[in-house]
């Protein structure tokens, strides 16, 4: 049986109807992953052999996991020599309810150390290939995850999106990565980044595979107090009841954006017409102060969560630190400081509440807002150099959903000329994913997405 | 009169006995167990691992600002405190900063030896974490982080006290208050109460000179630099410095310890220095305090809010409902017990500090009140309470021996008066010449009568009526 570009749903029909063996599906993905990651570098640690003896709805499907969630006895680093060593003695919420329901831990992914990035080039394990091209970066901070997926090492990734690091390497990818709604699914046992931003979400090759995976990841977590008891609906039936939906677009998102994407969204928008959904203009405000607020918020987050790491009860001492990690403590800890903290901290706190009540109002007229997802498509290796505060330009679409705490997709919608592709935002009220999900769904059905997501694997049959 | 008014504020901390502890579902009884075994991903600040805040804690953070007659913020949050220290796994510590449980409140002592009762205003009632241990041997230092995490309540007093006896009413009624909401054991020996003066001497001004500000001089209250009191704490010219001291684990040192720093800042203050602004250590031993830390090396703890509690509402209902579960408190517990009993101060007392006796006592006398018999008895209620405090080994009070000692009291008396009447005669006779003496204008005699009665009683006697009857019969 080739299981070539099997989407995890099409994985999990085979082996019920004993198609396949969740052996052969195992040794499949693990083959390929220890192959391929040779030249892709998506994980950090692969394990040998399939270790759960749960079994559910995920029984024998492999899932590539960030190497942020801790997963009791497999190795943890969050990509940083600091926990080179770090063997969790415990396990993540997240990864907790996909051992329930069966799955198997394929590998740890690669990331920027700690999620401090969007190229994976500050990982201190070596940074992660585009599977697109090889000399080019696959986005981050979730940019091993991203690529396992893409390059088909594995059927679905889990990741986690702080300021844009699920969907800004789902787009450099050509994959979709969801960020849900602050809260919706926990974040107990995954590495702090900044702790009010952090959103684990599933990276998947299907809008279906996607859904399917939050359905399982999502809920109220009593280890986790800012997890939401909102009721969790069941994404799949809300997902294929086809709605007519209006559709906000905010012009304030096309600035700075490269044309190739420009066009690649406008066909994008009036495909959406023609599907007869009402696209209107939103006026939002400009994503520059959420990339300031997020600038200061995320790191005084930082230079508070990492602070732990000093080495006595775990791991290695912060002698350890690389250096994107030290410039965000430095940052953040000046933010903090005494006759500093109500200019920096306290303002953006301010702000932030602004530009929550500003995605509040807006979604009391439309039901989405959709926009491009980054700048420009992948750079090539090396050009993270020219930039500083790279992660936060690259991220610069994605981090006004960060900062409100709002459900957002990234979906392939072309290619560039560069052969890369391009991803669109499609942004939700809060606890809307199955608004964003309903769209994401109607435009792979029409379109199976331009075919970019079958296009990156290919080369990797 | 001194030249110098003691200006002492305190800072109390509680550790609660919570059944698990403030953020995670360890045994918040971390007494006298293995070191290291109490612990989880949360209390040791493991990658990943979040606080979830325990509501029982939080609810007794609330009755404790109730009972110091606290304002209770309808919205409060917690916040991160940034240190580093081995005994601190997070390298925070999650307490409150400007939006504590309970502030602006106060709490009333009586100095016996004052005419009127003096009002300490309390600054905040806030909730936090306790941090791990420290065991330095030789050249190692051991972390037990056992204790890390249990809920810890601090107390901030206003800088009111004026007088080390004060601090230690003061504490010993807090003490008494803690155990009656049952919250903590409040030992201090333990460590379970712990609890910090900041003492400073203000010189005292001619009234007619005012009190100016001194240069760099302070205002009252203010729980940390740089943050706004929100009202509450009257405005006051205080010194432009403090000394705090630490490690003090009783009542007791508490006093001589303030005592020794009064008496070493006003030699400084003679000199026409002033003290250094620092943090003192306290030595029982010697019983002097001596310098830890200077101001130089003061922390800027970086505060801001938890990102990982979101904030806490709480409605009116809500607080009047924990309100509603407070019990009668030590000072209330005063009043109804000199009233309703008419017991002299000091018993009063005793029933207040032992909260068992005062049960046994009450429902004593409300037994004593059922039966027409015992009603009789002449001054039962103080009778009872003199036989509870004076003649009962304090494990082993209860109702059936109170009374019937109570009853043979009684009896025995009405048996004895005749007794000393006779035995009086007795001795009046046996002693003429002794009363001779006596008429002739040596008074000191009375006490020899007296003693010959008493002799003769066996003791079994009140000697204050003995003396009185004698008295009477000598004139």
């Amino acid at each position: 049986m080739d299981l070539f570009g099997k989407t995890i749903t099409e994985l999990q029909t085979l082996i019920k109807d004993k198609k396949v063996s969740p052996p052969e599906v195992w040794e499949y993905f693990a083959q390929r992953s220890k192959t391929m990651n040779q030249d892709i570098n998506s994980y950090v640690t692969l394990l040998e052999k399939p270790s759960n003896t749960n079994s559910g709805e995920l029984s024998g499907i492999p899932i590539a996991v960030k190497d942020n969630y801790c997963t009791e006895g497999v190795r943890t680093t969050a990509s940083s020599k600091v926990l080179d060593d770090f063997v969790p003695p415990y396990e993540s919420t997240v990864t907790a309810k996909l051992k329930t329901a069966g799955y198997e831990l394929l590998g740890k992914t690669n990331m920027d150390a700690w999620a401090h990035g969007a190229s994976t080039e500050t990982s201190d394990y070596g940074l992660t290939k585009n599977p697109w091209d090889l000399g080019r970066y696959p986005g981050g901070s979730s940019g091993g995850s991203a690529a396992a997926v893409a390059a088909y090492m594995a059927p679905g990734a889990i990741g986690t999106d702080t300021g844009g690091s699920i969907r800004h390497p789902s787009a450099w990818c050509g994959i979709v990565g969801l960020k849900p709604t602050y809260g919706r699914v926990s974040r107990y046992g995954v590495i702090a980044m900044g702790s009010s931003f952090d959103c684990p979400g599933p990276m998947t090759q299907s809008v279906e595979d996607n859904a399917m995976l939050l359905q399982i990841m999502a809920g109220k977590d009593p280890y986790d107090a800012t997890s939401s008891p909102v009721a969790v609906p069941d994404y799949r039936s809300e997902m294929k009841t086809k709605r007519k939906l209006k559709i906000g677009i905010a012009r304030e998102y096309m600035k700075g954006v490269e044309p190739d994407i420009q066009t690649a969204f406008e066909n994008m928008v009036d495909l959406i017409k023609k599907m007869g959904h009402d696209v209107v203009d939103v006026s939002l405000m400009s994503p520059d102060y959420s990339i300031s607020v997020y600038t200061i918020a995320q790191r005084a987050e930082v230079s508070s969560n990492l602070g732990r790491y000093d080495g006595i009860r775990y791991a290695n001492n912060r002698a350890y630190f690389g250096q994107e990690a030290k410039r965000r403590i430095m940052l953040g800890t000046y933010t903090l400081s005494h006759g500093y903290y109500d200019a920096f901290y306290k303002k953006a706190q301010k702000v932030r509440t602004l530009i929550k009540e500003n995605f509040k109002k807006t979604f009391s007229d439309v039901d989405l807002i959709i926009g491009p997802n980054t700048p420009v498509t992948a750079l090539k290796i090396g050009e993270f150099e020219k930039y500083p505060f790279f992660g936060e330009l690259m991220d610069q679409l994605n981090e006004p959903a960060s900062a409100a705490g709002i459900p957002a997709i990234s979906i392939p919608i072309g290619l560039d000329a560069k052969n890369l592709p391009i991803g669109m935002q499609i942004m939700g009220n809060y606890f809307d994913e199955s608004g964003i999900y309903n769209l994401a769904y109607q435009i792979e059905q029409e379109t199976n997405f331009f075919d970019v997501v079958k296009k990156g694997r290919e080369k990797y049959k | 009169m001194s030249k110098y008014t003691p200006v002492i504020g305190l800072e109390i901390h509680v550790e609660l006995k919570t059944k698990s502890k403030m953020f995670c579902q360890c045994d918040a009884d971390y007494f006298g167990k293995k070191p290291n075994t109490n612990t989880c991903p949360v209390c040791i600040g493991m990658p990943g691992a979040l606080p979830v805040p325990n509501r029982t804690a939080v609810e007794w953070a609330i009755k404790i600002g109730q009972a110091l007659n606290c304002v209770i913020n309808k919205q409060s949050k917690f916040d991160r405190k940034h240190y580093f220290y081995p005994d601190l796994p997070k390298a925070y510590q999650i307490s409150q900063y400007d939006e504590p449980f309970a502030e602006h409140g106060y709490y009333e002592i009586q100095n016996p030896k004052s005419n009127s009762p003096k009002k300490i205003g309390i600054t905040r009632v806030h909730l936090e974490e306790d941090t791990g241990k420290l065991t330095h041997t030789g050249n190692d230092t051991l972390v037990d982080f056992n204790r890390s995490s249990v809920p810890l309540v601090e107390i901030v007093t206003e800088p009111d006290f004026d007088s080390a006896e004060d601090v230690k009413l003061f504490l010993e009624e807090l003490h008494t208050i803690i155990r009656y909401l049952d919250v903590s054991d409040a030992n201090m020996e333990e460590g379970s109460m712990r609890m910090e003066p900041n003492i400073s001497l203000m010189l005292v001004h001619p009234p007619s000179f005012g009190r100016p500000l001194p240069e760099g001089g302070r205002t009252t209250g203010l729980p940390f630099e740089g943050s706004t009191p929100k009202g509450g704490g009257m405005l006051r010219n205080l010194p432009n410095y403090k000394v705090e001291v630490k490690n003090i684990n009783s009542f007791n040192f508490a006093k001589k310890a303030i005592d020794f720093e009064l008496i070493r800042q006003a030699e400084i203050l003679d000199k026409g220095e002033t003290p250094a602004q620092e943090t003192r250590g306290y030595d029982d031993k010697k019983g002097i305090t001596f310098s830890q830390r200077s101001k130089e090396e003061a922390h800027d703890y970086r505060y801001f809010p938890e990102p990982d509690i979101p904030p806490m509402i709480f409605t009116d209902e809500e607080i009047e409902n924990i309100r509603k579960t407070l019990p009668e408190l030590p000072s209330q517990k005063r009043e109804r017990f000199s009233k309703t009993y008419q017991l002299k101060a000091d018993d009063v007392s005793f029933f207040v500090q032992n909260i068992e006796a005062s049960r046994v006592y009450e429902d004593t006398i409300e037994y004593i009140h059922s039966d027409p018999e015992l009603s009789k008895i002449p001054n039962i209620t103080q009778g009872t309470a003199n036989i509870m405090i004076n003649k009962l080994p304090k494990n082993e009070l209860n109702r059936a021996q109170i009374i019937s000692m109570a009853k043979e009291g009684y009896i025995k008396k009405d048996t004895d008066l005749e007794l000393m009447e006779r035995v009086i005669s007795t001795v009046l006779s046996n002693n003429k010449p002794q009363i001779e003496q006596y008429k002739a204008g040596k008074i000191g005699l009375l006490g020899y009568f007296v003693g010959q009665v008493m002799k003769e009683m066996k003791g079994q006697a009140d000697p204050q009526e003995v003396h009185k009857i004698l008295l009477a019969k000598l004139q």
